[in-house]
């Protein structure tokens, strides 16, 4: 059936040396074949989506597959514990990122009994479709093809367009990376489990799972458990070896033909596309009831063994590396392939879910970028970019920080795939300047969205503000008058600040009670800020009850006061607070 | 001839109405530029351009009553939109109204706090929540870091944190270091 299947091609597209031999010769390492590190680091927030919150604190023991980071809300997913042992800490630890910025992170001290938590199967066939969404979240299962988007937000039937494929994504373009085809290899029947689970959530009559033909053991076995499976409308395909043919859209075109324009979702289109990995997970978090605390990762370049190894998440990168064969000249690790992956800030970062690969670097095995040298505008960029954009284009513009521009030529249709670089003749890091211009353009949307608010607030503010003077008006217009004239006073006072503590006496208008108990708990505060402060708190102590009594004078001048202090003393005002800092 | 005249006639009238009718429809409120000022404005509200607010000093700026350089909060970068939007000459940040710092929240020390609400009554945005008498918290993702809270608290228990930078909201380098080493070369 395959033979009769007519396959599409997408634009552009390099064909980078593969290296996949060397790790793909040997079966994968078992979690069971692997010595427990001596401390596991397991982020929080490890998926697209909000943070988890930590479940646990530091001296609880935890067991194996325990939930210690509960989703938060629904767009994110749940971690949990890799071993049993004793949480010795949740602090924020570097986290497995270019950044080199931490993470929230819970720090497990394994005690080597490995037990688990009691677990259960899911009968997932009498459960409401919701039901099985929700487990999948606390179980943590996020795509596991690099993107780490929670699979069961992806695992809606379409709104607009009833579900007609399921793509299964087995193509794994990247050099290097092999522990999808192995996992392939090897475990085919649960993968097809895992399958059978996703096209029943998503109502997809039709399942397609694209290989690329340079993984014949791969297509073997799937196509043989496709045929155990005794179900012809699940079909394994073998697709074209072209980087990036792994990449979502461009495996959907080959596949279906279908061409998802520009600013648009496969979903629209009837097509939804989920890795291999991540349909063994919701195999083994469905049926057997294990929550995701590892996968497989390949371990290559400068190693003595290259390999595919099971690891749980939270083990230092190191580790791992270590059991491959680790070699002195190694420089740096590349988390993914050589194409789209990121260096690691340092070497014990922790394996977590988007880890697919970590590449030992070394100067020998890759050199330093030659100089980039001025853009000729050849146009092979553009021919070589898959998802047919303007990459010398985008580039300009991103130099420029024309960020406007830069998102009229579809930057966020840029799968960062790095075509583009890998044959631009004057060697420009590309695909740098995206990643630049992309989180540029991300923290300007932030900023907008924040004053948008502040702007909205700031109005309803005043807008209270004016309505309740109104309905004072009448109440009130001898006593506004007065405030008027008080809050130009003060205004005057402020500016000869050196005024001793006893201030508070000559408030003119002393007949509050409330007056005093405020200013007998601001003694009291005194007393314990100096007390816990010491020399420090002392000076703007002394100085503040001057300002206190002058701003407490009519309670509804006081946004006014403001207002007008900053405007008439800004410099007192500023002063203030940027020498505290 | 004649029914093309007609055609065109009648398209002109069905296009002016339409005009018309868009005109009243998408009547825009207020007076747009001073809208298009305060989308340029960070809106911190600080006071610190000498205006009650940033709608205020767009006001201010649209009749031309006050200069562009006056927001310490939305700085430079601030600064090169007025002057682009207003057609007017790039110039430094006034130095009177305060220098451009790194955005801040600000931060009340719950211990001392003694629930006087006076805060919560300066604060331009509403970012501080709390009743008489009780504790007051910062609301963070509210906060414009404009620092009218810190001077009416009467225990002095506020204080401003910059924003740290996390993974999410961390910013890739702009590339120019790849050109050092070529640039080294020919200076050689
Ligand atoms: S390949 Fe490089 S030199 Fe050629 S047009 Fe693209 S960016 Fe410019
Ligand atoms: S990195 Fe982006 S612009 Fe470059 S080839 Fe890939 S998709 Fe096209
Ligand atoms: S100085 Fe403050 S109030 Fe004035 S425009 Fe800038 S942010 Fe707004
Ligand atoms: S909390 Fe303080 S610094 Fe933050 S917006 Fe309100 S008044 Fe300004």
């Amino acid at each position: 059936m395959n033979a009769l299947r007519k396959l599409f091609t997408f634009n552009g597209g390099v064909k980078p040396a593969t290296n996949k031999a060397e790790s793909s010769r040997d079966p994968i390492v078992r979690l069971d074949q692997l010595p427990l590190p001596p401390q596991f680091v397991v982020p929080l927030h490890q998926s697209v989506g909000g943070i988890p919150q930590p479940l646990v604190t530091a001296g609880e023991r935890v067991l194996k597959g325990q939930r210690i980071g509960g989703s938060d809300g629904n767009f994110s997913s749940a971690i949990h514990a890799p071993t049993s042992g004793t949480v010795i800490a949740v602090e924020p630890r570097v986290m497995a990122h270019t950044s080199g910025l931490t993470m929230l992170s819970v720090v497990i001290e394994p005690d080597g009994k490995d037990e688990w938590v009691e677990i259960q199967p899911l009968d997932w066939r009498s459960m409401d479709a919701n039901a099985v969404r929700d487990w999948l979240r606390d179980a943590g299962v996020v795509g596991l093809g690099g993107a780490v988007f929670p699979s069961h937000m992806k695992l809606m039937a379409g709104r607009k367009t009833p579900m007609k494929t399921l793509v299964i994504n087995g193509a794994e373009c990247e050099p290097f990376i092999t522990c999808d085809d192995l996992l392939m290899r090897e475990r085919a029947d649960k993968i097809i489990a895992g399958i059978r689970i996703m096209r029943e959530l998503l109502g997809a009559p039709e399942v397609l799972i694209g290989i690329e033909d340079n993984k014949p053991e791969a297509i073997a076995t799937m196509t043989a458990a496709c045929t155990a499976n005794a179900d012809a409308t699940i079909q394994t395909i073998a697709v074209p070896t072209r980087y990036p043919a792994g990449g979502a859209k461009q495996l959907i075109r080959v596949l279906t033909g279908i061409e998802v324009p520009h600013g648009q979702r496969s979903t629209d289109y009837g097509v939804q596309c989920f890795n291999v990995g991540t349909a063994y997970a919701i195999h083994e978090a469905i049926d057997l009831g294990h929550p995701l605390i590892s996968r497989m990762v390949t371990i290559a370049g400068n190693v003595g063994q290259p390999r595919n190894y099971e690891v749980l998440f939270g083990t230092p990168m190191d580790f791992i590396v270590r059991q491959a064969g680790w070699k002195d000249d190694t420089n740096a690790f590349i988390m993914g392939g050589p194409m789209m992956g990121f260096r690691m800030p340092a070497f014990d970062v922790p394996v977590i879910k988007a880890t697919n690969c970590i590449i030992a670097a070394s100067p020998r095995l890759f050199a330093p970028p030659p100089p980039e040298m001025p853009c000729i505008r050849c146009g092979e960029c553009a021919r070589a970019c898959p998802t047919d954009l303007q990459p010398f284009e985008m580039y300009w513009h991103s130099r420029a920080k024309n960020f406007g521009k830069v998102q009229e030529y579809n930057l966020f249709d840029c799968i960062e795939c790095g075509c583009c670089s890998y044959v631009c003749p004057s060697h420009i890091p590309l695909v740098d300047y995206y990643r630049f211009s992309k989180t540029e353009i991300w923290a300007r949307e932030r900023q907008k969205n924040a004053a948008d608010e502040a702007r909205v607030r700031f109005e309803q503010r005043n807008e209270r503000a004016e309505r309740e003077k109104r309905e004072k008006a009448e109440k009130l217009a001898a006593r506004t008058a007065a405030a008027r004239a008080a809050s130009a006073a003060p205004a005057a006072t402020t500016a000869d600040s050196p005024t001793a503590p006893e201030a508070p006496a000559p408030t003119p208008a002393g007949d509050d009670g409330k007056k005093a108990l405020i200013e007998a708990a601001i003694a009291r505060a005194k007393a314990k800020k100096a007390e816990a402060a010491g020399t420090e708190g002392e000076a703007p102590v002394v100085e503040k009850p001057v300002r206190k009594v002058l701003s407490e004078e009519e309670k509804k001048a006081l946004i006014d006061a403001a207002l007008e202090r900053a405007k008439t003393k800004k410099q007192a005002a500023a002063e203030k607070p940027v020498t505290e800092e | 001839m004649l029914s093309a005249l007609l055609v065109m006639a009648g398209l002109a009238i069905l296009i002016g109405a339409a005009l018309g009718f868009a005109a009243l429809k998408f009547k825009v409120e207020g007076d747009p530029l001073v809208d298009k000022i305060d989308a340029i404005l960070p809106q911190t509200q600080c006071g610190q351009c000498g205006f009650p607010g940033c709608k205020p000093y767009a006001t201010a700026m649209a009749n031309g009553e006050a200069d562009i350089n006056c927001c310490p909060p939305g700085g430079e970068d601030g600064i090169r939109k007025l002057a682009d939007l207003l057609g007017r000459e790039f110039k430094p940040l006034n130095a009177e109204n305060g220098v451009e710092k790194p955005k801040s929240v600000a931060f009340i020390d719950e211990q001392t706090c003694i629930g006087c609400t006076l805060c919560l009554q300066a604060c331009p945005v509403d970012a501080i929540s709390g009743a008489a008498k009780q504790m007051h918290t910062i609301i963070a993702p509210l906060c414009t870091g404009c620092e009218l809270c810190l001077a009416p608290c009467p225990v002095d228990c506020i204080t401003m944190k910059p924003v740290e930078e996390t993974v999410d909201t961390w910013k890739w380098r702009y590339p120019a270091f790849q050109l050092k080493p070529v640039a080294a070369r020919t200076a050689a």
